[in-house]
């Protein structure tokens, strides 16, 4: 047995909404090896890994490195330490050059100055040592998605990284970026760094690490060397139990077309086409998915038909014949539209407020639901209760307040409310992000149902297992324009859909635009 | 446990501060023990004294309530106290110059005070609705146009010339709010502000516009997407809560004073999200938290007249009572330990 470089040791999270994201984990890395930490989303993972780079205090537990106790209460403490962490979402600042942002607080120095030519060359020198390729005079918001978890990388080398924590690097990449990236950590273990690669892609896992450390709702299900482990093993102690992501889908007759969407444009306020003459059709009973690299336009196509988009459009989009146009979000629910948003703390939650509250907040106007002013409080109660048990939301009874539910089931509070008010269109945004694959697994089957009650969706997600596999026509957006459309989604390989989000192949323009550059592209 | 987290939070924020308050008597006094007791019991000494608290209560509660209605919208606006002053002011205006029965004069008054108090609340709500203008600095800057504007009125149009202070002429005796406890100035003020804070507490949970109200505060863009016009809400929260600050400045004035006297914002306002931070914005809690405030208030009072440490203690005690209940931190870990409990017994 190795010594260990690294131990964490019965790690407890509690956060202050209540939601114990870590009890009693156990951790530890041996040098040089790729080390993956598996699991669902919500499982404890980032937290973990939170905790490990000083970003978050462990309520409880202890930390050793190399047999030494260590305390790190910011980052800084970490990256002290050798240990550098890649986020999911990217800590760049956009409007600063690689090299600057790769220096950021370790400046060089020429006089009261920054030595630019110093920091270009220390960038160049490491970027050559390790193999990853980046131009470091390139501002950072001209690169792409890829480019920026390079740059990410050799950031936290720059700063003596040892250890490199990489989270979920994959969930923004295409398959190709995958490969290239996997290359590249091969390449880092060999110079003799530890990698800490967090993921819940399990072909991802098993292609490149050593030993996986496996953790369900907040503890450790397992530790095992990756050569005496299937990935069907894995799964199993990820879940509990075999996930099937695979759905019998009622055949349907489609009914017709409730939302028309032709020819919108939309121009932000940078001056770029977010939406560039997109039309779609989504038919009662029909699931429409849109598919995408994220900042690809999915957004503001949302807020087009939500109400949420300042400014001037192009073209039309209307619900059941009725021009959306500036309408506000009352109105557009007032067609028979209901959303799931994105951002269920900001948008789709009152934290403080309880269940039954953030479930009638869509519908209290209704007659059905209030005598002129004042509302029908046992009605409501009993509404919630039955929406509580239809969607198994785990929680303590009505008046609990939502903010104190975990994000799986505060999810299954907002689709419930969402799926209830009978819409006629339903706009799905990301709608098991973030949530545990029992909540994930629900949200579909409602989905399944919504539609076979004849309710037109439209499903905007990055999950292409999920979009897959429940839409029954499936657009991929690029560039703010939807560059390909498929009739039979569960057909298409996850590599072809791949080449369309990276705007590689586009179904409308016959020349395939080949030898483009990554830089060039995003 | 944890349900009451907020309330033992607060129950101790308040005995910290109350302690501190003893330690410094026992620094100061010579005589601690016997200062001590005039603090806490001083207020029951007398029926005077117990009717003291009350009337000292009712105005706390009626700006209590409005910023409690104000805070749970997500609105800090502190401009009860401009309302508070400038509404008196009116009802002063209607109490002097106009003759009606005894019946209706008060009536009247307090009627025009809370409207006067709305309108003007209404202000700093449009421009918050409209504009998104920080209400914290216009209601602030409010607070100062309203004492000015008021201070000019007293000073060239309702000065009494033959009193020998800065005060008004006097008023009807028809205006006057009737006493309803002898042996003490507690006046009908306090059934009409219990009435309000009944019909608050049942508005904000039990109707639309309660509802609507939480949610804007609670998180406005969740409001939005519901399909809520928050600014629409946002008006309306400040024009009840105008209101509410309006009738109680017109209650005081005419179930305490008989001339309008006051030559500076009286402070109530404040006083209200102090009350407010105590009731946890929950309009049943302002009873209790405006007759703690104005308990020890009196107790403080009693203390300074008959002992020699001086009522300005009380500042520290509400300073210490600010700064614990605000500080979000105090006593997290025990909240925390509370919820790692509430979360294994879920599973």
């Amino acid at each position: 047995m190795q010594p260990q470089l690294l131990e964490m040791r019965k790690i407890t999270k509690v956060y202050p909404n209540g939601v114990a994201a870590n009890r009693n984990v156990d951790f530890a890395l041996q040098e040089g090896e790729i080390h993956a930490v598996a699991g669902e989303n919500g499982a404890g993972k980032s937290t973990l890994m939170k905790i490990l780079f000083g970003m978050e205090e462990p309520s409880e537990g202890e930390i050793l490195l190399r047999g030494e106790r260590v305390r790190f209460q910011t980052p800084q403490d970490a990256i002290g330490k050798g240990i550098g962490m890649v986020h999911q979402h990217f800590m760049l600042v956009p409007s600063f050059t690689v090299a600057e942002n790769m220096v950021l607080g370790m400046e060089p120095k020429k006089g009261l100055g920054i030595h630019v030519e110093e920091a270009v060359r220390m960038t160049q020198e490491l970027s050559d040592k390790y193999q990853l390729a980046v131009d470091p005079t390139a501002k950072v918001e001209s690169l792409s998605v890829g480019m920026k978890q390079k740059v990410e990388i050799l950031k936290a080398l720059i700063r003596g990284a040892k250890i490199l924590i990489l989270d979920e690097p994959t969930a923004v990449l295409t398959p190709q970026e995958t490969e290239e990236l996997f290359k590249q950590l091969l390449t880092l273990k060999r110079e003799g760094h530890t990698i800490v690669f967090i993921s819940h892609k399990l072909k991802e896992v098993k292609a490149i690490c050593d030993r996986i450390t496996i953790m369900r709702s907040g503890t450790t299900a397992g530790v095992f060397d990756m050569a005496d482990i299937t990935e069907q093993e894995i799964s199993r102690l990820m879940v509990g139990r075999d996930v099937v992501l695979k759905y019998n889908k009622e055949e349907i007759f489609y009914g017709p077309p409730v939302l028309r969407v032709s020819g919108l444009t939309y121009v932000n306020a940078l001056g770029k086409k977010a939406l560039n003459d997109i039309s779609l059709t989504v038919r009662a009973g029909e699931i429409v998915g849109i598919a995408g690299v994220e900042g690809n336009g999915q957004a503001e196509l949302v807020k087009a038909l939500t109400g949420g988009l300042e400014g001037k459009r192009q073209g039309s989009a209307a619900v059941n014949g009725s021009e959306i146009g500036n309408a506000d979000m009352r109105a557009i629910r007032e067609l028979g539209v209901s959303y799931v948003p994105e951002d269920r703390m900001s948008q789709g939650a009152a934290k403080e407020e309880s269940i039954s509250d953030n479930i009638i907040s869509t519908r209290y106007r209704n007659g059905e639901w209030n005598r002129g002013l004042f509302l029908r409080g046992k009605k409501i109660v009993k509404l919630a209760e039955k929406l509580i048990e239809d969607f198994k939301v785990r929680c303590s009874g009505p008046a609990q307040p939502i903010g104190m539910l975990s994000g799986g089931n505060m999810q299954k509070v907002i689709v419930a409310r969402e799926c209830s008010t009978d819409p006629i269109l339903l706009i799905a945004e990301q709608p098991t992000r973030g949530v545990d694959v029992g909540a994930a697994q629900l949200v579909h089957q409602k989905l399944l149902e919504m539609r076979s009650r004849n309710c037109a969706i439209l499903l905007i997600s990055a999950d292409l297992n999920e979009i897959m596999e429940l839409s029954d026509t499936l657009h991929v957006m690029y560039g703010g324009e939807l560059v390909a459309k498929f009739d039979k989604p569960s057909k298409v390989t996850e590599e072809e859909l791949g080449l369309y989000m990276l705007g590689l192949k586009n179904q409308h323009s016959t020349e395939e635009r080949g030898g483009a550059t990554d830089a060039e592209i995003l | 446990m944890l349900k009451y987290f907020d309330a033992i939070r607060t129950l101790l924020s308040v005995a910290i501060a109350l302690v501190i308050a003893f330690i410094i008597i026992a620094f100061i006094s010579d005589d601690p023990i016997g200062t001590i007791g005039i603090f806490i019991t001083g207020p029951l000494a007398s029926s005077a004294q117990i009717g003291n608290v009350v009337e000292i209560a009712i105005p706390l509660m009626f700006t209590g309530l409005s910023v409690v209605l104000l805070f749970r919208a997500g609105l800090f606006n502190l401009g009860a106290e401009g309302l508070f002053y400038i509404s008196g002011l009116v009802a002063a205006v209607i109490a002097i110059y106009w003759s009606m029965n005894a019946m209706i004069h008060p009536a009247v008054a307090i009627l025009a005070g809370s409207a006067v108090g709305a309108l003007l609340s209404a202000i700093p709500g449009i421009m918050k609705a409209k504009w998104n203008a920080d209400v914290l600095v216009t209601s602030l800057m409010f607070n100062s146009i309203l004492a000015g504007i008021g201070l000019y009125f007293l000073n060239y149009h309702l000065r009494d010339a033959a009193a020998f202070a800065n005060v008004s002429y006097k008023f009807q005796e028809t205006a006057r709010l009737e006493t309803i406890i002898p042996g003490t100035r507690i006046h009908t003020g306090l059934i009409l502000v219990l009435l309000c804070i009944l019909a608050t507490h049942y508005f904000m949970y039990h109707t639309r516009w309660g509802y609507e109200l939480r949610m804007t505060g609670s998180n406005r863009s969740f409001a939005e997407f519901s399909g809520i016009k928050t600014g629409r809400v946002i008006v309306t929260v400040h024009l009840i809560a105008g209101f509410l600050a309006g009738m109680g400045g017109s209650v005081e004035m005419l179930g305490m004073y008989a001339r309008f006297q006051w030559t500076d914002l009286p402070g109530y306002g404040l006083d209200g999200a102090l009350i407010a931070l105590l009731a946890k914005n929950n309009p049943l809690s302002v009873i209790g938290a405006a007759l703690f405030l104005a308990y020890i208030r009196v107790g403080a009072d009693q203390m300074a007249i008959l002992s020699d440490v001086p009522a300005e203690l009380i500042s520290i005690i509400q300073a210490i009572i600010i700064l614990l209940i605000s500080a979000e931190q105090f006593l997290k870990m025990w909240k925390n330990r509370q919820l790692l409990k509430e979360a294994e017994k879920l599973g």
